[in-house]
């Protein structure tokens, strides 16, 4: 884990937090209160300056998160287009709530504010990856791809 | 009026990963042009356009431009914001899937007439899967060696999730790896902007009209459109349509060619025009022309038809600024937690008289004393609502 906290540093030597915290994120280091410690010691900041990066942005998390990041659109096109029935399945699929990750920590599912995938709503993405016109048989077969 | 592709001339024509497709369809015509022009005469060209900021504020682009190349210093930055975080907004992104070059060239003229030798497109981190595509046509700009031409180095700037980052100041703060908190102006990025250095920011559609701009001359742009209102405007529509997508129209045109006859929409109750922010117009007002001097916003179009409620519609809105809220000024922070508690009263019937006042009273408040443009504009729908479909939320009144 440290080597990789050192890495990421190592090649965003401007000390920009929000890509260091998204990278070390990216490497599934959940960013633990140990890990943004040490993430301030080496960059001779206080442990506040990076809390309060972690806590601002919607795509860096305090909280573990899963293998694959299912963050689902909770925003008025999507919601126009039965967004929660969407939502409703992947539940009952993966057995866990918004907010929560599966015991085997392959999946965490977060509500997020517009994805601007609206011509294809419902959209969600997992991780780096799009996916509209979501239907509840639609988001089973795709969730399959992960398991 | 039918649609006429300007900025989206190339979108599903050229090969969007090929900089010889682009060039093959007039791609940096207009970075030449301006090339041989003086960076001061470029500037005047945009004045001379008319082109203003299509990220919502409708700035002059030229004076813009002209501000940050007259301010002290040699240090200089040029700002894409590719931000796009309004609710129903998706015209950017379609921009960037299908001409990420004409962006490139965009900035590469924007840094050429201030004199910026460094470049950030500010990209959303939920548009991430663009990265590789926006970053493929920047390196085959600059391995054509148009960028090192303009004499400026672009680099993506990957956000991390926050709405108010498509704030001018608060995107800045984001690019220098802090909070995205609004910062108190004057100074304007103009003379003080990224590292306190004069920076241009200018919106992902505002940067794609200068390249056709140079090529076919600010005369020619001009002709285009209404009053303070010149050339095309980008749309992207959703909702309760038949057609979603994005439009390009000429300034001016109306409401009703956009919702009804391109994307097809029926039995409409009301439509929301520049995202949550934006502003609602009634089905009566339907022929309302699209303009700054009407409705605009950033061009993100939201359609409701008759079976939607009012109030539960501006209860999300509300829920959303209440989440993107950036928390420094308090009028924000305070009163989009008070406005959806209230809404949340009438959507659940349990309001009292005096809440509609209530609603009034606090929307004006933030309309006047906010620090920027989210708490201003975060009532807009609500005011609109109230205004329009008083009788819905009187009769959730215990």
């Amino acid at each position: 884990m440290d080597t990789v906290i050192q890495e990421v540093l190592t090649h965003n030597k401007n000390g920009n937090l929000i890509s260091i915290l998204k990278e070390i994120q990216d490497n599934r280091i959940d960013l633990s209160k140990d890990v943004m410690l040490e993430v301030a010691k080496s960059l001779g900041v206080s442990f506040s300056e990076v809390y309060e990066i972690a806590t601002f942005y919607s795509f860096i998390s305090t909280e573990p998160l899963g293998k694959n990041i299912i963050r689902i659109c909770k925003s008025i096109p999507c919601y126009l287009k039965s967004s929660d029935v969407v939502v409703a399945t992947i539940e009952k699929e993966l057995g866990i709530k918004p907010g929560e990750i599966t015991p085997d920590k392959k999946f965490s599912l977060h509500l997020t504010n517009c994805i601007g995938a609206c011509d294809m709503a419902p959209a969600m993405m997992i991780n780096k990856k799009r996916y509209g016109n979501l239907t509840p048989e639609k988001v089973v077969e795709i969730l399959r791809e992960y398991r | 009026m039918p649609e006429t592709r300007v900025i989206l001339k190339n979108c599903g024509i050229i090969d969007p990963s090929s900089i010889d497709s682009y060039i093959e369809n007039d791609g940096f015509v207009g970075l030449d042009k301006a090339l041989k022009m003086s960076p001061t005469d470029v500037i005047e060209e945009i004045k001379k356009s008319g082109l203003r900021g299509r990220g919502g504020a409708g700035f002059p682009t030229g004076l813009k431009w002209d501000m940050t190349g007259k301010a002290q210093g040699d240090e200089k930055y040029v700002l894409c914001n590719a931000d796009e975080g309004e609710v129903g907004t998706f015209k950017d992104r379609y921009i960037i899937e299908n001409d990420p070059f004409s962006l490139v060239e965009g900035v590469a003229i924007a840094s050429y007439a201030v004199g910026a030798k460094k470049a950030f497109i500010y990209l959303r981190a939920e548009y991430n899967y663009l990265l590789e595509k926006l970053n493929n046509a920047i390196n085959q700009a600059k391995d054509k060696g148009y960028l090192q031409s303009a004499g400026v180095d672009i680099e993506v700037f990957e956000g991390a999730g926050a709405y108010i980052c498509g704030e001018e100041s608060a995107l800045i703060e984001s690019i220098e790896g802090k909070r995205g908190e609004v910062r108190y102006r004057p100074p304007f990025p103009p003379t003080e902007g990224l590292w306190r250095k004069p920076t241009v920011i200018d919106n992902v559609e505002t940067l794609m009209n200068a390249p056709r701009i140079m090529a076919n001359g600010a005369d020619w742009y001009s002709q285009m459109g209404v009053d303070r209102s010149k050339g095309t405007k980008v749309f992207s529509i959703c909702g309760d349509v038949e057609k979603p997508g994005v439009y390009e129209l000429i300034m001016g045109t109306p409401l009703r060619e956009l919702v009804e006859n391109l994307a097809q929409a029926k039995d409409i109750k009301m439509v929301q025009i520049g995202g949550a922010s934006g502003r609602v117009v009634p089905y009566e007002n339907i022929d309302t022309p699209l303009s700054f001097e009407t409705v605009l916003g950033a061009g993100g179009v939201m359609v409701f038809n008759q079976s939607r409620d009012a109030i539960e519609i501006i209860r999300m809105n509300m829920a959303f600024f209440e989440e993107e809220s950036c928390g420094k000024c308090f009028p924000c922070r305070e009163g989009t937690k008070r406005l959806l508690e209230i809404v949340t009263l009438f959507h659940e019937g349990k309001a009292y008289k005096r809440d509609l006042q209530a609603l009034e009273d606090l929307s004006e408040t933030m309309m006047l004393t906010s620090l920027c443009g989210l708490g201003q504009a975060a009532p807009n729908s609500l005011v609109d609502t109230l205004k329009y479909y008083r009788s819905e939320y009187e009769s959730r009144i215990m």
